[in-house]
């Protein structure tokens, strides 16, 4: 049965009624029905059927759905489906540009990063906009900027990956 | 209310246990024979274990769950060793229970729990990498018509030793798989592995940093609807009525169904549109008596299970400690607790269900697959040819996914919406107050000194929780739970690594209606903080160095002795540690392994901690892959310190009162401690390492702050004390 993989086949809601917010996620333009007061999050994973983004708290504490909003390293489920139209919107599966992944994603696999990798999407967006704003951060830096919760433990790996990116 | 324990339980049993009823009932469609058997994609099965594709590609099929801690990546090692294949071409797929049960279970036992991933298969698994490889083998010889005894293996390619000639396992996979399987095989000595031992890097992590590993939450069906759950918030209270016309006003909602007599779900378009108005909905519960349950009265009937008049499990007992420190020259005392906690998984507790009415198919995140097959068997009351479970790979699991309960709960839903796919999904706060909690427990220390200092009694005294009489009745030992007794048992797997001349360490079972479950080390987390942390408080009270002290406890139990003295000598124990540093040690064995730690700590103000960097060492016996044994010690370190410091779910109103990270904190990169691993495989057992190590940091980095305090800390989380990182 391979209808788990239809990951590029996003839910058509469109019969329910009119588009109510334009979103522009990793370069496309979507028409998304839903209330304005709808987490972005959701409207990006159930909407437009991009789930690398993860729910883990809903509360903005966990971090497992960071994306970047114009450059920004944002938690999507705290931000509403109404402060992110306009805005550039970027999802792990846009991280990677020009058939290459992110100089983050190589440092990720070189380094063996993920256990279960289910918080790690969150982790590379925000680790990724932090070399952007500050490209060679010492470890107190990635202390201050890195708050992501990961339960498997994988924070020796992220903060030797870091600095690997660091140094590309 | 509370259970005491009693002989003629009902044994209830279910999940793991019902596993063996599910399959004794279950299919039995002849394999084998003339026919090859043949993957989804048309390749050939060497064996249950081996696929190999026309291009070499090798398929290595694993039974047991990934969930983080590499199992997939060591049990495709350990078969690639023995089938002497290019581990470049190696890949790897989940069975599903469903063709196991088909196949009279060629796969073995699913369960992944009690690091037992590898160390219980690796015999079968490394057997199906050599049958393989000699079946491959003797295909090339049929074909070349010369001796099979003539013929090498390595690297995927075939050689004929005497005249050069080779080819490879993707051209003689076809002919391979009609060769009739040996009956004798050899399996390699250890010393001959060549990739068994080495760090080689995962097998799944390049779908991890896209975006593409699809997880349970992920799974998109054609039509499918989602589904949010509130099950009783009181555990064991039952669902009165709820207002179904008020969600069934709200956008998107498609349905609202009761799930059993506990817990209501509203279905609905988007799974934000289900939750949002399952929050709506009012909704009256039967809380029943448990309602008046709160944490201070579980503590306050643990207390009373310290009275010797309270009936108790003796779990090891040797001489005389009662007499022993009646006539103590020095008697030293301590009370120690554990709190229950909660897994906190990164992914809440899902699960999809396809139910048609004479089918179910389920895909889910599951520690066991085949305990999720009996419950999808149970719940949906079809038989085993007519379900099937998709294993996906697990964003943690840590203990609570081998329980079943999303399972039961997604097919009793799906059941009402025949033909609909529907996707329940927890919500946090649903995942956070319907665990399966670390159980909660007490213990009562004595120690007993002669005049001269000598340990003549150790006597530990446990009031608490079984995990097995809730979940695993049937494994209990006349009541007793032997589990409880991790890494303070005589002998075996769990065994204390020392010698007092009078011991005794008994139970006395309580079982509040909280509901308790196996979380990473489960219960050498507790017992290693209380003996290990005793043990400070006797040498302290003898005036004696801690390393010291242990040492001469120590002499019959040289394999736990030897991974304490690898973390002091590396620590440097014997020398000044930095100023302002203080330091603390502890050993334990659990799953077969023997684990040291010894923590670094700096304390301002009494109560910040900075754990600057702990030293572990295991002996697993055998280490697969060491570099991903170091992750797995690192990361229990961040599991098992999260849980010491943050840890703790109290219950009010007989409800757990924490719903989310912000209330139950996890442990961030800037808490994180240096970690320095020593994996220094003895060989000759093998041992589990995803938990052993997980229990050491907790004693050695409260024995540190003995250390640089004065001052003991007895109880867990710290957070309670007003207590947290630096």
């Amino acid at each position: 049965m391979d209808w788990t993989n239809q990951k590029s086949q996003s839910m058509d809601w469109t019969n329910q009624g009119n588009a109510m917010a334009n979103l522009t996620v990793n370069g496309k333009s979507f028409d998304v029905d839903v209330e304005p007061d709808t987490p972005l999050l959701w409207a990006i994973r159930e909407n437009i059927g991009l789930t690398g983004t993860k729910y883990g708290c809903g509360i903005a504490q966990c971090g497992a759905c960071t994306v970047h909003v114009d450059g920004v390293a944002m938690r999507s489920c705290g931000v509403l489906v109404s402060e992110a139209v306009g805005k550039k919107i970027t999802t792990i599966e846009g991280l990677a540009g020009n058939g290459a992944l992110h100089k983050v994603q190589q440092a990720w696999i070189a380094n063996d990063v993920p256990q279960c990798g289910y918080c790690q999407s969150g982790m590379i967006m925000a680790v990724a906009a932090l070399l952007k704003d500050n490209p060679k951060p010492t470890d107190q830096d990635i202390d201050d900027a890195i708050t992501n919760i990961c339960r498997c433990g994988t924070f020796k790996q992220v903060r030797e990956a870091i600095h690997a990116a660091a140094n590309v | 209310m509370n259970h005491m324990p009693a002989l003629n339980r009902r044994a209830f049993v279910i999940g793991t246990a019902a596993v063996g009823t599910g399959l004794a009932l279950g299919l039995d469609i002849p394999f084998g024979g003339p026919t090859v058997v043949r993957a989804a994609d048309g390749s050939p099965e060497i064996n249950a274990w081996v696929v190999i594709q026309p291009d070499d590609t090798v398929v290595i099929r694993i039974a047991r769950s990934e969930m983080g801690q590499g199992t997939l990546t060591g049990l495709a090692q350990l078969v690639a060793e023995e089938l002497e294949c290019d581990w470049s071409k190696v890949t790897t797929e989940y069975p599903t229970p469903g063709q196991s049960v088909a196949r009279k279970r060629v796969w073995g036992d699913f369960s992944t729990g009690g690091s037992r991933g590898i160390r219980t298969s690796n015999e079968y698994v490394r057997k199906g990498g050599a049958t393989a490889r000699m079946m491959l083998i003797q295909a090339a010889a049929n074909e070349w018509k010369v001796p099979a005894s003539e013929c090498t293996a390595a690297n995927s390619i075939i050689t004929h030793t005497p005249s050069g000639r080779t080819t490879t396992y993707g051209k003689v996979a076809e002919a391979a798989a009609k060769v009739e399987p040996p009956t004798e095989v050899k399996l390699k000595d250890p010393k001959d592995w060549k990739l068994v031992g080495k760090g080689v890097k995962r097998l799944d992590t390049a779908d991890k940093t896209t975006g593409k590993m699809t997880y349970g939450i992920d799974i998109k069906l054609p039509g499918m609807l989602n589904a949010a759950i509130k099950a009783c918030p009181v555990f064991g209270g039952k669902l009165k009525s709820y207002d179904e016309a008020k969600a069934m006003g709200m956008k998107g909602v498609k349905k609202v169904v009761k799930v059993g007599d506990y817990a209501v779900a509203v279905v609905a378009d988007t799974w934000w549109h289900a939750k949002t108005a399952l929050e709506a909905m009012p909704i009256a519960w039967d809380e029943g008596e448990n309602a008046k349950v709160s944490s201070a009265s579980i503590a306050k009937w643990l207390e009373e299970g310290f009275d010797d008049s309270q009936p108790a499990f003796v779990g090891n007992e040797n001489g005389d400690a009662k007499a022993a420190i009646a006539k103590a020259a020095k008697k030293v005392e301590a009370v120690y607790n554990y709190p229950y906690q909660n897994h906190a998984t990164m992914e809440p507790m899902n699960a999809t269900v396809l139910y048609t009415g004479d089918r179910c198919d389920v895909w889910c995140g599951t520690q066991n697959g085949e305990a999720a097959f009996a419950a999808t068997l149970e719940a949906s009351g079809l038989p085993a040819d007519k379900c099937d479970v998709h294993k996906q790979i697990l964003g943690g699991g840590f203990g609570r996914r081998g329980q079943t309960d999303y399972v039961r709960q997604a097919v009793a839903i799906a059941k009402q919406m025949p033909g609909t796919p529907i996707k329940l999904l927890w919500s946090r706060e649903e995942d956070m107050q319907h665990g399966a909690y670390h159980p909660i427990t007490q213990v009562k220390m004595t120690g007993a000194f002669d005049a001269d200092n000598n340990l003549t009694a150790l006597r530990m005294r446990i009031s608490g929780q079984s995990i097995l009489f809730s979940l695993r009745p049937e494994a209990l030992v006349n009541g007793k739970d032997p589990a409880t007794f991790a890494g303070l048992n005589a002998t075996g797997e769990a065994a204390i690594g020392y010698s007092v001349p009078n011991l005794l360490i008994d139970h006395s079972m309580r079982n509040p209606h909280v509901p308790p479950g196996f979380w990473r080390g489960v219960n050498v987390n507790q017992n290693a903080i209380y003996l290990e942390c005793f043990m400070d408080e006797l040498a302290h009270a003898a005036g004696q160095d801690p390393l010291a002290f242990r040492r001469k406890l120590m002499a019959t139990h040289p394999k736990h002795l030897a991974v304490l003295n690898a973390v002091a000598e590396k620590i440097g124990w014997d020398k000044p540690a930095p100023q302002g540093v203080f330091r603390g040690i502890a050993q334990h064995m659990g799953y077969g392994s023997y684990v040291a730690g010894a923590a670094e700590v700096s304390v301002t103000d009494s109560n910040k901690i900075k754990v600057h960097r702990i030293v572990a060492a295991t002996d697993p016996g055998y280490a697969v892959n060491p570099a991903q044994i170091e992750r797995q010690i690192a990361g229990s370190f961040v599991y098992g310190l999260t849980g010491l410091f943050y840890g703790g779910c109290t219950v009010k109103d007989g409800r757990i009162e924490q719903a989310n990270f912000d209330t139950y904190n996890s442990m961030r990169i800037a808490e994180m401690p240096k970690v320095e691993s020593i994996v220094m495989p003895s060989g000759g057992f093998w041992g589990g390492v995803g938990e052993p190590t997980i229990c050491v940091a907790g004693p050695a980095v409260l024995n540190a702050y003995f250390a640089a305090t004065g001052k003991r800390l007895r109880s867990v989380p710290l957070r309670d004390q007003n207590i947290t990182f630096a």
